[in-house]
């Protein structure tokens, strides 16, 4: 397998797209949000339970590829009982991450979440990495609008 | 291939695949130091040299405007367009050339036929009839129509081999059916629709047929006599040609009583403000100075084809399509998605619970160009209970070797979604 590849499917990402984490609507969920990627028809929602300023518990549903899923799974378990202040900060790295590789952003700081850092070298995928993100945010938002990458 | 092109081709000359791949340029090149691996012909074929040069030649000795000029680089580029839409006319056996109407691609050709012959024929409460496997672009022009005239939009099923169930087609076909739209060749599933007695179905009934070719005509000889067809509609850039051309097909005393569509130049007879005629066909609905360059491209496509031989490419492709559909079937969990009796040259499949897309980028990283996701065909997708398909899709100048790399890059594929 070539060095790009390995980066791409990392065991962590191949993990999380076999096994998402908080693959569900939590119990008392009051922030949705849809998201979906016209190209390839990836479809994603993501369940808040905001308490305050606070993250209480998140999960999601969906379908999509390894990418897109595990981007989204590892969100789910990095965003739990943050505050919207510190989403929204991790929410900027991870994006500069995506899209600009990982010269911009401390990985070590980035825990788990690191593990994307192979997808900015394949610009047909980034949308598939940011996909749940940008979700995230619009169901923090509370505009609950429906995200599309394109 | 249907059984019938392949027994006319028992005897035709062989086609001598490294030979005609040197006619085309972008495939001699390496992608991520891998030699390239072309197989979404479907989405867009390949250009032999002949077709980028005969585009060239244009701009450089030809350019001029066409219908209007009295120089004579008017009259060589007129001439130049107007023998492409007999070689058009040629190819697909029209009766004549002003059944040939010029148009950007097959999506145009459709929107057109939607938007007038559609517009002046389907009321409230009348009928258009689709099938469930049909490309995006023969779905919503329909339903723009349907919205706007209060008609219905029905749809009629296929089985889960990827084929229409021609009884209940008949079924649906009604004394308000306006107008049956449905592909040759479906471009998700490779199917090969048997079109000749669909039409003869559906005229038994009083409804015109409209023919989406864009898959089939680079894989088969299209008659448009034979097929008795009202419309047929095909793209340039898929039958080895430029982009920005297509071909709209029409039979003569339809397209005569349509209400144009665009309206500018050449299309007109005389203009004042109070009121325009028309012009004749086809030049009535080819408003605006058309893509001549394009047009003169599809020629020398259509010339490039027909001097292989479609015998030539039928056998091969046949023989290519058939290595390939057992090559894939012996991977393990790997799920060929149609599986018609009839096909052309497309392969839709999933591999196990791997997305598609992450099958298109490693494939990519081996050289290996496939197509993925939904191919325009969502409510097809829908059907067949899959989100998306991996496809790949054959021309003449594939070979066995692209065959042998695909099977090694999803061994790949497996071996990292292990």
């Amino acid at each position: 397998m070539n060095p790009e590849l390995r980066d791409l499917y990392q065991e962590v990402v191949i993990d999380h797209s076999r096994k998402p984490r908080n693959f569900r609507k939590p119990e008392g969920a009051n922030r949705s949000a849809e998201g979906m990627n016209p190209l390839c028809g990836d479809e994603i929602k993501v369940h808040l339970k905001l308490a305050g300023d606070v993250i209480e518990e998140i999960g999601f549903e969906g379908a999509g590829c390894a990418i897109s899923k595990a981007s989204a799974s590892l969100m789910t378990t990095a965003l739990k009982s943050k505050t919207k202040a510190e989403a929204e900060a991790l929410f900027q790295r991870v994006h500069s991450m995506l899209t600009s590789g990982q010269g911009n952003v401390r990985l070590e700081e980035l825990g788990k979440l690191a593990a994307l850092s192979g997808v900015w070298e394949f610009p047909a995928r980034v949308k598939c990495a940011s996909l749940a993100w940008h979700t995230m945010r619009s169901a923090l938002d509370g505009a609950g609008t429906r995200v599309s990458t394109e | 291939m249907t059984a019938l092109a392949q027994r006319s081709v028992a005897g035709a000359p062989g086609l001598d695949v490294e030979k005609v791949r040197k006619d085309f340029p972008i495939l001699a090149q390496e992608i991520r130091g891998k030699p390239l691996v072309y197989l979404d012909s479907a989405a867009t074929s390949q250009k032999p040299r002949a077709v980028i040069d005969a585009v060239v030649r244009y701009y450089l000795q030809d350019n001029a405007n066409v219908h209007r000029g009295v120089h004579l680089l008017s009259e060589r580029a007129t001439k130049a367009y107007e023998d492409a839409r007999e070689k058009v006319r040629q190819f697909i056996n029209a009766a004549g050339a002003e059944e040939i109407v010029f148009v950007r691609g097959t999506t145009e050709a459709i929107n057109l036929v939607a938007q007038t012959h559609g517009r002046a024929r389907v009321r409230a409460g009348d009928e258009v009839l689709i099938t469930e496997m049909e490309h995006h672009s023969d779905i919503v022009p329909w339903q723009l129509l349907c919205q706007e005239k209060g008609a219905v939009l029905r749809v009629a099923p296929i089985d889960d081999h990827g084929q229409l169930v021609l009884e209940e087609l008949e079924r649906m076909l009604g004394p308000r059916t306006r107008l049956l739209a449905l592909a040759h060749v479906s471009n998700t599933l490779g199917t090969v629709n048997p079109v000749r007695r669909i039409v003869e179905i559906a005229h038994r009934q009083g409804v015109p047929v409209l023919l989406d070719g864009a898959q089939a005509a680079p894989h088969f000889p299209i008659d448009v006599r034979a097929l008795d067809c009202d419309f047929y509609a095909f793209s340039g850039h898929k039958l080895f040609g430029p982009t920005g051309i297509g071909v709209l097909y029409g039979k003569s005393e339809l397209l005569e009583e349509m209400p144009p569509w665009q309206g500018g130049g050449d299309m007109i007879s005389s203009v004042t403000f109070e009121k325009t005629t028309w012009n004749k066909l086809p030049h009535k609905f080819e408003a605006g100075t058309p893509d001549i360059a394009g047009a003169i491209g599809l020629g020398a496509a259509i010339d490039y084809v027909s001097a292989l031989g479609f015998a030539a490419v039928a056998a091969h492709e046949h023989d290519l399509l058939s290595y390939a559909t057992e090559a894939l079937r012996d991977l393990p969990g790997l799920r060929l998605i149609g599986t018609a009796k009839e096909k052309a040259s497309v392969l839709s499949f999933v591999v196990g619970d791997v997305h598609p897309h992450d099958v298109g980028t490693i494939l990519d990283q081996e050289g290996i160009a496939i197509r993925t996701g939904h191919h325009c065909t969502q409510p097809l997708m829908r059907r067949l209970g899959v989100p998306a398909t991996a496809r790949a899709s054959l021309a003449f100048y594939n070979r066995r070797e692209d065959v042998d790399a695909l099977v090694a890059g999803l061994h790949k594929v497996q071996e990292i979604f292990r």
